[in-house]
């Protein structure tokens, strides 16, 4: 089996995996500037799986690039970031040590597998470059390493398919392969980009299975970036709400959907339709996400709210604490009553 | 006609449906080979009455609700729309029954010329349907666009200055703007996010409501599907192999693709916990679909046997309305 036992357990009390602090992330465009991630804290500790949920434009895949330095001009990450790795500071490594950290200890999986394959290299030698990437090891065994590593994440008859070009496998298995490459080096944190939202429920399943279990074989921790509630219900511990650049919400999981405490979270619930019953008018968030270059005063989520008063118009609210480890933007914290119409 | 006693004739009415089509194969593109994407298919849409047609990627679902509008032509098989035989007309009758049969794509862009304004392509249906001309078209497009949720001031801006939830609803203006009495609605809001996705279903309801529009509603969505859809037709591999109310289908479904199908969504609620049916291998492709039951190279049933492999089991109504294409389901 190439995939090894996992990691002997970390020193008791050294804080986070991944702590990240005031991370800010700009992008300079023709309308101004657009501060696609505002000042965001964010932690995932050792083994666990952390979600990240947000709508398209909040910032969510932008943060987990700039986690790897993967953010690409006209955007850049400002001053007074910090993102720290098992305590060491990301932003300040230089280039050639922060391409060791991506793969060998941080790894990166997204929505289109397509696009991270290079249409004209067999899987199989794509696995076995990202494993010559980082380790020492002849072109043999990284051939005969990738092969395992193809099988363990369920591609049938892995020998034939590692010769097999990227656009001769389906959907899902295109997503094995990315998956095999990603973990081809056991990272301690792989950072999960929608991975599996191009593909049908039923591979969807297998894939978050085929997640679940290697991460449990290999003690990884998960940064779990998605907009499918279901997802994060079943596949998390704890969970952030991002909205216009910014964390609104915080909780452990089960504590996020007993008691929302965002107006936002709570009108992304009421959107969603149930499987089990028939709701007769979904509870629709009106109006839809500013663009990020125009971020509204206050409260960034007031124009959509259904609770907003005139403070929420002046004033941006801290993420203020609702119980042991959750914590939400929103003035309703202070000011319960106001929730009564 | 099935069901009981004297039932309004359907508005859409599809019969041993099949559309095939030939592509390109092969290295260098010279194997050709055919696609069966549908297969035999038969339903109904009664008039005020939504389907939910859902499926996997690959299913023919698309290809189902095009031909139904003969977007593309069939095979074999008949569609009749109130009554009339669709692939029995010329150029003009097929024209003036296009006017009553509109479609709404996934990617709006589709539908929407991007150096068209909103106005011109809402307007336009309305003059090639000659339904009205000069002051009058352009009071119909105001109030189309209200009514869909638009701005008056949409009329004179472009797909690009939209975003994708206000996109589709320009869309849907534009269907509605030749008023029909279909609408084939392909995974409409697959591409929306949710707190959006949810404005366009509750949207549609509010037409159907207002309009008494009949909606074939494809998606993959098995969720949205739920919501949107009080009857359901599950697809596999260009088969229905599930009919039937959603109640039933959601709550005991009896093929073992449905079974799979709904154990496989995730539910947003941590506290409960679905028992998870795993296929196992992938859908087989539609170009070699396998003998007997399509779905047996895939099915966990604990009664596979022979016959699965070897012979098609046609839909078999086990309890009223609810049909079933499985040798082995029982009610």
């Amino acid at each position: 089996m190439s995939i090894p036992a996992p990691a002997p357990a970390p020193a008791p009390g050294h804080g986070p995996l991944l702590e990240i602090r005031d991370l800010t992330v700009l992008f300079t465009v023709p309308g101004g500037v657009a501060r696609a991630v505002d000042g965001i804290d964010l932690t995932v500790g050792e083994g666990e799986t952390v979600g990240l949920v947000g709508e398209s434009g909040c910032g969510k895949s932008v943060t987990a690039l700039a986690v790897l330095r993967l953010v690409e001009p006209p955007g850049h990450i400002a001053h007074g970031s910090s993102v720290r790795l098992e305590g060491r500071d990301l932003l300040a490594l230089g280039a050639k040590e922060i391409r060791a950290v991506r793969g060998n200890h941080v790894a990166l999986v997204f929505q289109e597998p397509l696009s991270a394959l290079d249409p004209v290299l067999k899987i199989g030698d794509q696995v076995a470059e990202a494993i010559r990437a980082h380790e020492h090891v002849s072109r043999g065994t990284a051939h005969w390493r990738a092969v395992e590593m193809l099988t363990a994440v369920g591609i049938p008859d892995a020998a034939r398919h590692a010769a097999a070009y990227p656009h001769q496998l389906s959907g899902g298995m295109r997503q094995r392969a990315l998956i095999a490459m990603a973990l081809a080096c056991h990272p301690k944190l792989l950072l999960a980009d929608e991975p599996t939202t191009a593909l049908d429920v039923t591979i969807q399943a297998e894939i978050l299975e085929l997640l679940d279990s290697l991460q449990q074989r290999l003690g990884m921790a998960v940064l779990l970036i998605t907009h499918n509630l279901g997802i994060v219900a079943e596949r998390t511990h704890r969970v952030y709400v991002m909205y216009a650049g910014q964390i609104v919400e915080e909780a452990p999981t089960e504590e996020l959907f007993a008691r929302p405490s965002h107006p936002y979270t709570e009108g992304l619930m009421g959107a969603v339709p149930s499987l089990d019953e028939r709701k007769d008018r979904l509870q629709a968030v009106p109006g839809q996400v500013p663009p990020a270059t125009a971020w509204p005063p206050g409260c960034r989520f007031h124009p959509r709210c259904p609770f907003k008063w005139s403070k929420c118009e002046r004033e941006m609210p801290e993420l203020l604490a609702v119980g042991p480890g959750h914590r939400a933007r929103c003035w309703l914290v202070q000011e319960p009553q106001r929730r009564a119409r | 006609m099935r069901g009981e006693g004297v039932t309004p004739a359907p508005l859409v009415e599809v019969r041993d449906l099949v559309t095939h089509f030939a592509r390109r194969a092969g290295l260098l593109g010279t194997r050709k080979e055919t696609v069966q994407a549908v297969n035999g298919v038969s339903l109904d849409v009664a008039r005020r009455e939504t389907l939910g047609l859902v499926g996997e990627s690959g299913c023919g679902k698309t290809t189902l609700g095009r031909t139904i509008l003969r977007l593309v032509e069939r095979t074999s098989g008949t569609v009749r729309f109130d009554g009339e035989d669709v692939f029995a007309l010329g150029p003009e009758a097929l024209r003036r029954m296009r006017r009553r049969m509109q479609i709404i794509f996934q990617d709006p862009y589709a539908s929407l010329n991007p150096r068209m304004s909103i106005g011109h392509a809402v307007r336009e249906g309305i003059e090639v349907h000659r339904l009205a001309a000069g002051r009058e078209a352009e009071r119909r497009v105001t109030a189309l666009l209200e009514e869909v949720g638009l701005s008056a001031d949409a009329a004179q801006r472009y797909p690009h200055e939209f975003s994708g939830g206000q996109r589709q609803r320009a869309g849907i203006a534009r269907a509605l703007a030749v008023e029909p009495e279909f609408i084939v609605c392909d995974e409409p809001v697959s591409a929306l996010d949710v707190s959006v996705q949810a404005q366009v279903l509750n949207l549609l309801a509010d037409l159907q409501a207002r309009r008494g529009l009949s909606y074939l509603f494809i998606s993959h969505d098995l969720a949205v599907i739920r919501h949107i859809a009080p009857r359901v037709a599950v697809m596999y591999l260009g088969r229905i192999v599930e009919e039937g109310p959603s109640g039933p289908i959601y709550t005991r479904a009896l093929h073992p693709y449905t079974q799979a199908l709904l154990s496989a969504v995730p539910v947003p609620d941590p506290k409960t916990k679905r028992q998870r049916i795993l296929l196992s291998g992938e859908p087989p492709s539609a170009v070699h679909p396998p003998a007997g039951c399509p779905f047996h190279p895939r099915c966990a049933h604990p009664l596979k046997d022979e016959t699965c492999r070897t012979t098609r089991p046609e839909l078999r109504e086990l309890e009223t309305g609810h049909r079933v294409a499985c040798h082995k389901a029982e009610a």
